[in-house]
């Protein structure tokens, strides 16, 4: 039988196993107390907005790191997604407009982005499946595509004057925005988390997957279809970036070209930091949950200390090669 | 002086949850072979390690011509005269022979008088010098990668040479040799013997032991049980004394009766013409067909492309006369066919994943509910019968697979197999790398198998295995079927003429 650990010990475990996590959050308390307006609804509102759109992305990009695989076109998707969804969701009045097409049902749009991203999932899937293009060689490669695609489509001019229905579901926020709110996008990000907590747990799918992170050969010689399960995380990958990028025009009031760029790869800091672990087979839908939400409390750390914004990429960064290298550390010690 | 050139003692050494040696001690006088002996996590492997400065023992002391001495990393042991040639070779085969020889202790030269860049000349001289002294004609310069395995265990034994050891530790080096590769093998450690070596000999093969050893260590949980004069020993004994039981069979009685011919395959053909050509056999209902062959004798390959991991050009695989069509595992699968293959870890276990995970991952389309949901409780389930009808040593079906002892993950992967009830088995290598109580209980479940009615087709090179399971042996040359043995009249001699018999 498995030892009854009591919750003291549990919490202990956790403690142990994820320092930097905790690490995080000790360092927001401590800002909470000694800054104002840290501990604000307004702030604890944005910080749950802006996780839950990263945390989309993480969702996608999750699946290709338990296959040991990677995905970095994933910005520059959710920026192609975005720009396309600001072109087609521009009111019909607008001066600007870039489309001679009519105005659209957003629901519309973001099913024609949703299927633009199954194209370039299924793309990159094919790409490491049948071409064998490491996954991220092949992902660099489709990447400077999507980012040319994006470019030609919006010929490089920022996109604005979008539906106001489209702009205020986004940011829709249930209860007093000047006391206890959540927005929507929570509710949203929440629905997807369960989803993929399923599809991870409860189906083959999901099975196969860590199968393929666990041991390729050792899953295609038990009989799974190792390209189709490949192809498949791919493409719902594509399918989370679309949603995102058609939620992010929306929610940042605009689009443009450089929209998403570098988001690729603090989704997968975000996994990794939540355990995600890069020697594949390894990783939880509640992990990326807490890596993401340890991300964004990072950004608004820094953000509230005053630092200045230029050297916000340098802390991410270390926190980054740190949480890698405490995660390595943890496979290093059983030996 | 210490008439020991090294010795341990007192050795203690916990892992999580597990304590891998406690309190083991092992004494090598020069110029001898001392048999390391033990089941798989008898700390065999953990006390080399420990010695070669790979782990650092909890307690103990380690004497090197009775001075107390201690090993930091295996550079220190290399130092010190401790040469190791691990189970799995880690050569690197893009690099040339000699390179890998002095890899990590390159000669220098200064270039312009002062830069120092590695002396290539020297390197290749004396590398040359060395493969002499392991009787290698090679030229130092070929790639590592060019050389067959058992000539890459040679290189690797070159290299613990060219370091001047008094100390060698062997971890299994037969596991994938041919008789002549062991024999080869066996001059090479007299020849160090006489130049006053002490040899550690880590093997599970009894009759090796026995021949070529002076004194023999056995060991049980971690602990030390005895050192013996080989010459005194039999096998038996060192089995009673490992196992802590006596075990009077080596293989189950079997009373499975081969019914008629289910399974066959004709003319069947590789791709890759120097592979498996023209090879047609079949099996019975309820039959253990052994394969034997030497390495090279492309009987992996052949069951693979069988299975479908593998191509074939021409060929025919049919079951009760319907002709199966397989060009994928999945393929294979769905049409009852199973495949247990050679390397555990490579191509079996799912090292991060658990023991649940592992088992069920063949058959998952039988517990799924309204078409998607995977039922936990029927995997649950499953790893439950399993656990009761092969002993499968785990505390839980959550515990990693890789936390477990190699027979049972083995078990584990036949659990994988069963749950999808195939009517043919290929079993490749089941029993590599398994201690000898595992290997029994193996045995007693192919044997069940087979009396339970499937076809089993079992590659082995233990001549032992084959001989005490097979109601007939199918012997492989080069690609070949060279010939089909009866079981009952199956001897080492005719086995090893028709895997000798090359075009």
């Amino acid at each position: 039988m498995e030892n009854k650990e009591n919750f003291g010990q549990k919490v202990w475990k956790y403690v142990k196993s994820n320092p930097i996590v905790v690490m995080l959050v000790v360092v927001a308390i401590i800002v909470g107390f000694t800054k104002d307006n840290f501990f604000s609804w307004s702030n604890f509102g944005n910080l749950m907005s802006n996780t839950a759109v990263r945390f989309l992305i993480a969702l996608g990009v999750s699946g290709c790191l338990i296959t040991k695989g990677t995905d970095l076109s994933a910005g520059r998707q959710v920026g192609l997604a975005a720009c396309l969804s600001g072109i087609l969701i521009q009111k019909g009045d607008y001066s600007g407009r870039l489309t001679k097409l009519p105005e659209m049902n957003m629901f519309v749009v973001l099913l024609i982005v949703v299927a633009l991203g199954v194209v370039i999932g299924v793309i990159n899937g094919l790409i490491v499946t049948k071409l064998h293009v490491p996954p991220f060689i092949a992902t660099l490669g489709t990447q400077t595509i999507v980012y040319g695609i994006c470019l030609v489509i919006t010929d490089a001019q920022p996109i604005g004057g979008f539906q106001k229905s489209y702009i205020d579901l986004i940011n829709y926020k249930l209860g007093d925005t000047k006391s206890f709110h959540l927005p929507l996008l929570l509710f949203v990000a929440l629905l997807f988390g369960a989803y993929f907590w399923f599809l991870y747990n409860k189906t083959r799918h999901g099975k196969y997957m860590y199968a393929i992170g666990g041991n390729e050969v050792a899953a295609e010689v038990s009989g799974v279809n190792t390209t189709k399960t490949l192809i498949l995380i791919y493409t719902t990958a594509g399918i989370m970036y679309a949603i995102a990028g058609w939620i992010l025009a929306a929610k940042t009031g605009g689009a443009s070209t450089s929209m998403g760029m570098g988001y690729e790869l603090e989704a997968i800091a975000s996994c990794t930091i939540g355990g995600v672990s890069t020697t594949g087979g390894i990783g939880t839908v509640p992990g990326v949950l807490v890596g993401v939400l340890v991300f964004e409390l990072l950004k608004i750390v820094l953000q509230f200390l005053g630092v200045n914004p230029y050297y916000n990429y340098i802390v991410q960064g270390l926190v980054i090669v740190v949480a890698v290298a405490l995660d390595l550390r943890k496979y290093l010690a059983k030996k | 002086m210490s008439e020991y050139v090294l010795e341990m003692r007192g050795v203690c050494k916990s892992f999580p949850g597990v304590k891998a040696l406690d309190h083991a001690q092992l004494q090598l006088r020069p110029g001898t072979v001392h048999a390391l002996m033990g089941e798989n996590g008898a700390g065999k492997s953990t006390l080399m390690k420990c010695m070669f400065g790979i782990y650092s023992m909890d307690e103990g002391e380690i004497y090197i011509d009775g001075a107390r001495t201690e090993i930091k990393d295996p550079l220190d042991a290399l130092g010190k005269g401790i040469a190791m040639v691990h189970q799995e070779l880690q050569p690197i085969p893009a690099r040339t022979i000699g390179e890998n020889i002095y890899l990590g202790r390159y000669p220098l030269k200064k270039a312009l008088g002062f830069f120092p860049i590695v002396d290539h000349k020297k390197m290749y001289e004396d590398a040359a010098a060395v493969l002499k002294r392991v009787r290698m004609d090679f030229d130092p310069r070929q790639k590592l990668g060019e050389l067959s395995i058992s000539q890459m265990q040679s290189v690797e034994i070159a290299k613990a040479v060219s370091a001047n050891c008094r100390v060698l530790i062997l971890d299994e080096p037969t596991s994938s040799l041919t008789q002549n590769e062991v024999e080869a093998l066996f001059r090479i450690v007299e020849d160090l013997k006489k130049d006053g070596v002490a040899i550690v000999y880590i093997s599970h093969k009894m009759d090796e032991i026995l021949r070529i050893s002076d004194e023999v260590t056995i060991m049980r949980d971690g602990q030390y049980i005895g050192t013996w004069a080989a010459k005194e020993l039999t096998t038996d004994f060192i089995i009673t004394k490992m196992v802590g039981r006596e075990l009077t069979n080596l293989y189950p009685k079997r009373e499975n009766v081969p019914g008629e011919v289910v399974f066959e395959v004709e003319d069947f053909t590789s791709i890759n013409p120097k592979s498996f050509r023209h090879v047609s056999f079949n099996v019975r209902k309820g039959e253990i067909l052994g394969v034997a062959g030497l390495v090279g004798a492309q009987r992996t390959e052949l069951m693979e492309g069988i299975f479908g991991t593998r191509s074939h050009t021409a060929g025919k695989v049919t079951y009760q006369g319907k002709e199966l069509k397989i060009n994928r595992p999945k393929d294979a699968i769905d049409q009852g066919i199973a495949m247990l293959t050679e390397d555990r870890r490579g191509s079996g276990i799912m090292g991060v994943l658990s023991v649940a995970d592992n088992i069920s991952i063949a058959s998952l389309n039988q517990y799924v509910d309204y078409g998607i949901v995977l039922n936990t409780k029927k995997i649950d389930d499953l790893v439950e019968e399993n656990r009761k009808k092969m002993n499968i040593k785990t505390p839980s079906g959550k515990t990693l697979i890789q936390s477990l002892s190699g027979g049972n993950q083995q078990k584990v992967l036949i659990g994988r197999w069963l749950a999808n009830d195939p009517d043919v088995l290929i079993l490749d290598e089941p029993t590599r790398g398994i201690d000898v109580g595992a290997k029994y209980e193996i045995y007693c479940i192919i044997a069940d198998l087979a009396k339970a009615g499937k076809s089993i087709i079992m590659i082995s090179s233990e001549m032992g295995e084959l001989i005490g399971m097979s109601d007939r042996i199918m012997v492989m040359c080069d690609g070949r079927m060279t010939g089909i043995i009866d079981g009952k009249e199956a001897n080492q001699e005719n086995i090893m003429a028709l895997a000798t018999k090359f075009e």
